[in-house]
């Protein structure tokens, strides 16, 4: 019964691509309600199946008592490219712990984000390219997670790619939405050529592209050595995982490429709910539990993750409290928790103290997958409400709203549930992820980053209350009009409050099952009792001092908090550091001016000009030649006879 | 008679009938001086044929093809002229000169 259900595990690919095509292809221009229910029933099917297999999955290897890690099932495999009789690149479907629970949170997410945008997109010219992106887009990140090799991975993410620069750039008359659609794709494809790269160094050594193969010990003992290049005595596991790590750098938006994700709020929200929860940003996150047996082969690699996602982590906290935008808000909280994610990743390793050698701590990996999990409803949840706001409110500004408590009450509580739980308070999702995760970084004995994990929990709390004070409380700041709550929209926050308050009770599922193959567990770790109320205090605090400033919806608290900080430091953080800047400033006047002009001019001048030359000179040839067929009979009869003439003479 | 007074004539007319088609204008002109070649050649095959050839039946046969073959020439041609005159009402061949490069 198993293997017939993961024998048709396709299908979960399959009706997100139906309603793609269904839709892109046949009904542009059909009745809006149709395309609605059409594409709502597609993900629900598609949901369906994903759950079914999930089921199918967990009872057939908890079942049989095999012990952990789980073995994968590859429920579809076969050979797609034969690059020669070693080396084959096959198109399957893997499943394992992490992917079965991504291909739930995918299919829960898309179902919602589809209901919540019949009532969201309502009355948009393109309502239906909306529907039939949004399923491209589903169907992209499901092929995803699933992918069996490294380069069926690859192509998938391409594929999140060229979705998410669509949809960012749905509304297309407006230049700010191209903007940051262009600036999304190219900030993505720009790591994901190193991404490339890695793959290419780390299959042509290994032999193979299946995670399989590149997991194994095997391949990571090949690997392990040491290569001449340019002068530098590189260690080959660690430059490979770093360059498949890049794809993740890119996608997971991680400092210094975060400056996309930010500005990706250009696209309909319903959007930047998909791409903050379920799909894009997580990709990052994934690729590296996916190939986490083989970076954690490399200290340097999980030492670098680590405290890439510590730093982005606390950067992003920073930024988040000055923003006024309220999708920018989140879009920063976004950045700050996908830090977490990939620190927790990078903190699975121990450092050697001098008695011990290195080892391997499962936890940060259980943790970051749990937090994927959590994140990705509660993420969700913000957006599609902040969405539900903009709405109503017709602006972004949480400047201009204030006092929507008593107009959206089922908004109100809802994202109560999850601020709560972004903040990381008992009982809700996000403390049991985040405590896991900071255990797992004290653990990890890199007590830096636990003190960044720490700060950053109290910052989130800070600004994400900050955001639910400015908005619902206190007296309203502008004039609103014929404040709603539309029922399309309101239902879908309000399903996904239950997993926001619930998804506490897998913890324990989560630290115990998921866990990746071929690693030895490190053996017993403290666990101090005090972390969790630390944690705690750090996010009442947060909340403390949000309530200080903005619990009655004041404004005035921005000037006081800036007179606190210095207007010097304010103003550098509002400008989020000067990163757009930065890169303007790198892109224009140094790739632009110093490299990619000279490479023009040689291309235009000499690639270009050699090329005219050819054909130039063909011309010139090719007049000379005609003027030997001038039409007149008795010239061709002469230059036969003095032809034959001078063969008989001269031949 | 000797073979070299034959091979004398042929060429003769082979000359005669080059130095006609360059330097005559009409078509009709031209065609005609064709016909004096192969009549040049087919000279040269029947003197040989006659002199030196132990069978003079194979000599003779291809006087009467190449003449087969002028005779159908000369129906193209003719249609061609003919043709040709139709619609652009002279046969000048250094005037008609469409068919250059």
């Amino acid at each position: 019964m198993a293997d017939f259900i993961f024998f048709h595990s396709y299908l979960i690919l399959f009706f997100p691509l139906l309603s793609f095509v269904l839709i892109g292809l046949g009904h542009l221009h059909s009745d809006n309600k149709f395309v609605g229910k059409l594409a709502i029933t597609l993900s629900a099917l598609s949901l369906g199946y994903a759950l079914l297999t999930a089921l199918a999955y967990f009872i057939s290897v908890m079942g049989h008592g095999q012990g952990l890690p789980y073995p994968e099932k590859m429920a579809l495999d076969g050979a797609w490219l034969n690059f020669s009789p070693t080396l084959t690149a096959n198109l399957g479907i893997y499943l394992d712990p992490i992917s079965v629970i991504m291909l739930i949170v995918i299919t829960v997410i898309s179902l919602l984000v589809n209901i919540y945008s019949v009532g969201y997109m309502k009355g948009d010219p393109s309502f239906n390219r909306f529907f039939a992106l949004l399923a491209l887009f589903s169907f992209s990140m499901l092929g995803l997670v699933v992918s069996s090799n490294i380069l069926q991975m690859f192509v998938f993410w391409e594929l999140v790619g060229v979705s998410s620069y669509s949809l960012i750039g749905f509304w297309y008359e407006k230049p700010s939405a191209v903007a940051a659609s262009k600036k999304a794709f190219i900030m993505t494809r720009f790591a994901d050529a190193f991404f490339l790269l890695g793959i290419l160094l780390v299959s042509f050594e290994s032999g193979s592209f299946s995670f399989q193969t590149l997991n194994s010990p095997e391949t990571a003992a090949l690997l392990n050595k040491n290569i001449l290049f340019a002068g530098l005595s590189i260690n080959m596991l660690t430059l490979g995982t770093l360059l498949i790590f890049c794809g993740g750098w890119g996608k997971s938006a991680m400092f210094p490429l975060h400056v996309w994700l930010p500005d990706a709020m250009e696209g309909p929200t319903p959007v930047s709910s998909i791409i903050h929860s379920a799909t894009m940003v997580v990709a990052g996150v994934y690729l590296t539990a996916r190939m986490f047996p083989l970076f954690a082969a490399s200290e340097t690699t999980l030492f670098v993750i680590q405290c890439l996602g510590a730093f982005t982590a606390l950067f992003a906290a920073v930024i988040a409290i000055t923003q006024m935008d309220i999708k920018r808000i989140l879009a920063f909280s976004t950045l700050s928790q996908l830090g977490y994610m990939i620190f927790s990743l990078g903190a699975a390793k121990i450092c050697g103290d001098g008695h011990h050698d290195a080892s391997v701590n499962l936890l940060g990996y259980s943790a970051a997958m749990y937090h994927v999990f959590t994140h990705a409803f509660f993420k969700c949840m913000l957006f599609l409400g902040a969405g539900a706001i903009i709405h109503a409110v017709h602006s972004n500004d949480i400047m201009k709203m204030g006092g929507l408590k008593s107009l959206m009450p089922r908004t109100y509580w809802s994202l109560l549930a999850a601020c709560l739980a972004i903040a990381g308070l008992f009982p809700f999702s996000g403390f049991w992820s985040k405590d896991a995760i900071l255990l797992a970084s004290l653990q990890s004995g890199h007590y830096i980053t636990f003190l960044v994990g720490l700060v950053t929990g109290a910052l989130t709390a800070f600004y994400m209350f900050r955001f639910f004070f400015l908005i619902f409380h206190g007296e309203a700041r502008s004039e609103l009009h014929d404040v709603h709550e539309d029922p399309w929209m309101t239902w879908p926050i309000m399903i996904l409050t239950i997993p926001t308050v619930f998804a506490g009770v897998l913890e324990h599922f989560f630290i115990a099952n998921v866990v990746p193959p071929y690693i030895q567990e490190a053996g017993h770790l403290a666990h101090p009792g005090w972390l969790p109320w630390v944690a705690t205090l750090a996010a009442v605090l947060g909340i403390g001092g949000a309530w200080i400033f903005y619990g009655k919806g004041q404004t005035e608290s921005a000037a006081r908090l800036k007179n606190i900080f210095g207007p010097v430091v304010y103003t550098l953080v509002y400008n989020k550091f000067y990163m757009d800047e930065i890169w303007l400033f790198i892109t224009h006047k140094i790739i632009f001016d110093r490299i990619a002009a000279p490479i023009k001019w040689f291309d235009r001048k000499v690639v270009d000009g050699s090329m005219d030359l050819t054909g130039w000179l063909l011309q010139v040839g090719g007049k000379g030649v005609r003027l030997a067929q001038n039409g007149q009979l008795q010239f061709y009869l002469g230059a036969t006879v003095i032809g034959f003439i001078m063969l008989l003479f001269l031949g | 008679m000797t073979l070299s007074h034959c091979i004398t004539l042929s060429l003769i007319l082979c000359g005669i009938g080059i130095f006609g088609m360059m330097t005559r204008r009409n078509l009709l002109g031209i065609l005609l001086s064709v016909e004096v070649i192969l009549n040049g050649a087919n000279i040269n095959f029947a003197a040989f044929a006659h002199f030196k050839a132990a069978d003079p039946v194979a000599g003779a046969v291809f006087p009467i093809f190449v003449m087969a073959v002028s005779a159908c020439e000369i129906a193209v041609a003719l249609a061609i002229i003919l043709s040709m005159y139709r619609r652009k009402k002279r046969l000048d061949a250094y005037r008609l000169e469409e068919l250059n490069g």
